[in-house]
């Protein structure tokens, strides 16, 4: 591909879409899609297609559309119709589809599932009136399922890297700054710190270089959005990576991925190498005197290099170890410089902000929680998957919903928020409306979105020594109260579950609590008694019920 | 392993990150994928072409879960136990791993042919429990199954240390 000015990528756009007459016949081939079957399902809808000899049809591989639980998807899409959504698709039945649907004009009813388009409002739709309005709006996920992830041109098609063109061509650093302070924008990796702030706080930090790292070392064990975007829509990140690149005066950037997710990796790279080759990327992006260039870096399997000073560590090729701020990444980051690190989903939000404003964002939400958030739905709910919601939405209509209850039939107990640094929701406190407030006021927190649905089956006494086990685990042994804290911590919890805990114990664990949260150094240490901590406020008869004396 | 060929696969390694600052993960990620662990004389050849201590070597391969220092065996067996997973067996399927195999998580079997690990979170929750087997992702999984998913294995030469 030729370099672009801003003038070729609109003209680029439109001829794009243009061309999008065809129907399309789409397969959901991102990790869990090829693991549940999507490759023999793709080869033959093509092989089929071929053979039948059927003008203007195109079989095309898309990311995931977040209904994992109903992998693999297919979906086919005629021009002038509504698309329709199979689910659960095998190589007979994606027989059946290119009989009735395609050469027949009748869908294959027995697997259909709702549609995107029924699941979801997307940007530049017409707000739907509330009665009928879809539980999920997605701006961070508007293009997953819906494109080609190795194709830069079908990112461009849907208005890709217009916003970084309006940004180079015509808005100052400030400018960006203050749409993303309008739209009320926080970061979504864990702590909801306002992204404007972070990036206006790392503009003005005075050094030769500066830095932007895009954090995909997604640890959470329950969440897994940025691997989803990641796989699905790899051009929206990187966008908003070169615009934050932009704002704050970096000439690099740096995914850091967790090797766990090889192909993320293998899509980001990719992205950025067609970037590259259209002057996205490197020196004079789109014909200005803006440049830019970035790479990926790899995580190796810890859980605290998801801390921020523990990241710049691990890129710097060290041992992951935390370290005590100030001086914050913003002064003082990777190798001493400015750095800005923000979440995949985060830098997913950007182009949408600056392409459509930050007024239109902040439409969407409650109080002082803007936007949307992905959460990754599982554990025993029926259908497990990514969902975007908006802010403000009843924690029960995600479950119930679009989660459809719990999978087992069996009455709902509560929901586990926020991973290991997060807490468990009683069912009778779900009509909350999500925000970073409502969840850390019930003692949990958004964290980066995982959502573990528990029915009257599951221990809460077993879910906080998982969690507890699994901080013990990935403590990195720099201060002591994680690393004595934590196991001293679990030895005790072990006791109880056992049946041979005292009372005595109980409250040990709770003074433990105290100090891990008051003393350890970084996140990981402080938050790690949450679980433990939400289990005793909610289920405390869970635990006194196993004390002995 | 012959000299010469370590010496040329280890400047392979070394050309390509030697002048990238911080590089050290990736070529011991690029090192690993070559023998399937990180034998010590690689290291050792790693630490003097890249004109590293061997010390700071050792202390980022102890530290990464992913690192290893001993041969994993023909084939990984990664039973997932993230969140969901652990919620919806895992647990069931790691003691039916370790039954099968005769091996506890971080061993390899004396045949060297399977090497058993716990892997926290995939990151495919929706399709709890997983379980790999080298790279390949096996979704849903059930007990009963992962004995013959293991079986079907034996014999097959298509470990992670014998690729590329």
């Amino acid at each position: 591909m030729t370099r672009l000015t801003p003038n070729d990528l609109s003209a680029l756009r439109d001829q794009l879409r243009a061309a999008e007459a065809k129907t399309f016949v789409s397969v959901g081939m991102s990790t869990c899609g090829i693991a549940a079957g999507a490759t023999p399902v793709f080869k033959t809808l093509q092989e089929l297609v071929a053979a039948r000899n059927l003008p203007g049809v195109v079989v095309r591989q898309v990311g995931c559309a977040g209904m994992c639980s109903r992998e693999p998807l297919v979906e086919v899409r005629v021009p002038g119709q509504p698309s329709v959504m199979y689910g659960n698709v095998n190589p007979e039945l994606a027989e059946k589809i290119i009989e009735s649907h395609l050469s027949g004009g009748v869908p294959v009813e027995e697997c259909r599932i709702p549609s995107l388009e029924e699941m979801a409002v997307f940007p530049g739709d017409p707000e739907p009136d509330s009665v009928n309005r879809p539980l999920q709006t997605r701006i961070v996920m508007r293009n997953c399922g819906l494109i080609n992830p190795d194709s830069m041109e079908e990112y461009i098609a849907r208005d890709g890297y217009q916003a970084l063109a309006k940004v180079v061509s015509g808005m100052s650093q400030d400018d960006v700054v203050s749409e993303l302070e309008k739209s009320g924008l926080r970061g979504r990796g864990g702590a909801g710190f306002p992204t404007f702030m972070k990036w206006k706080f790392t503009k003005a930090s005075k050094g030769d270089t500066h830095y932007i790292i895009c954090n995909g070392d997604e640890g959470d064990p329950g969440a897994y959005m940025d691997r989803g975007i990641l796989e699905a829509d790899p051009h929206s990140v990187l966008e908003g990576l070169i615009i934050g690149g932009y704002v704050i005066g970096a000439e690099k950037g740096i995914f850091y991925i967790r090797a766990e997710y090889p192909l993320a990796v293998e899509r980001i790279e990719k992205a950025i190498k067609q970037a590259r080759a259209a002057g996205l990327l490197g020196k004079n992006i789109l014909g200005t005197e803006f440049s830019f260039d970035c790479e990926v870096r790899l995580g190796a399997g810890a859980f605290v290099c998801g801390e921020e000073t523990a990241l710049i560590a691990s890129v710097e090729g060290r041992r992951g170890t935390p370290r005590s701020r100030p001086p914050y990444p913003s002064q003082k980051g990777l190798w001493d410089k400015p750095t800005m690190i923000n979440n995949v989903e985060t830098l997913a939000n950007v182009a949408q902000i600056i392409l459509r404003g930050g007024d239109w964002f902040a439409k969407v939400g409650e109080g002082k929680s803007k936007g949307t958030k992905v959460f990754a739905v599982t554990g025993k709910v029926k259908y497990a998957g990514l969902m975007e919601i908006p802010m403000g939405t009843k924690l029960r209509d995600i479950v119930m919903k679009d989660g459809g209850g719990t999978s087992t039939g069996k009455p709902l107990k509560a929901i586990q928020t926020g991973g290991p640094a997060g807490g468990l929701i009683p069912e009778s406190l779900l009509d909350t409306p999500v925000t970073y407030e409502n969840l850390q006021q019930l003692g949990s927190m958004m964290g980066s979105g995982g959502m573990i649905v528990m029915d009257e089956t599951d221990d809460a006494v077993e879910l906080a020594r998982f969690y507890l086990g699994f901080c013990v685990d990935e403590s990195c042994g720099k201060c002591a109260p994680c690393r004595l804290g934590g196991r001293q911590m679990l030895t005790l919890l072990n006791k109880i579950a056992d049946g041979k805990g005292t009372k005595a114990d109980l409250e040990e664990v709770k003074k433990l609590a105290r100090a891990m949260r008051t003393a350890s150094l970084c996140g990981l240490g402080q938050a790690a008694p949450n679980p433990v901590m939400s289990a005793l406020r909610y289920f405390e008869d869970e635990f006194t019920k196993r004390l002995v004396g | 392993m012959a000299e010469q060929t370590l010496v040329d696969d280890i400047a392979i390694i070394s050309k390509r990150w030697k002048n990238k600052e911080g590089s050290l993960i990736m070529a011991l990620h690029d090192l690993q994928s070559r023998f399937g662990y990180i034998p010590r004389d690689a290291a050792l050849e790693l630490a003097r072409q890249m004109e590293i201590p061997l010390a700071r070597i050792y202390e980022v391969i102890t530290f990464y879960h992913l690192f290893k220092l001993e041969p994993p065996g023909k084939h990984v067996v990664s039973v997932c136990m993230g969140t969901a997973c652990y919620m919806k067996g895992g647990e069931k399927l790691l003691e039916k791993a370790k039954e099968t195999l005769g091996i506890e998580p971080g061993e390899t079997t004396p045949d060297g042919e399977f090497h058993l690990q716990v892997a926290r979170c995939l990151g495919c929750c929706g399709l709890a429990p997983v379980v790999t087997i080298n790279e390949e992702l096996l979704a849903k999984v059930r007990a009963e199954d992962l004995e013959n998913h293991l079986s079907a294995c034996k014999g097959k030469e298509e470990g992670k240390g014998d690729a590329s």
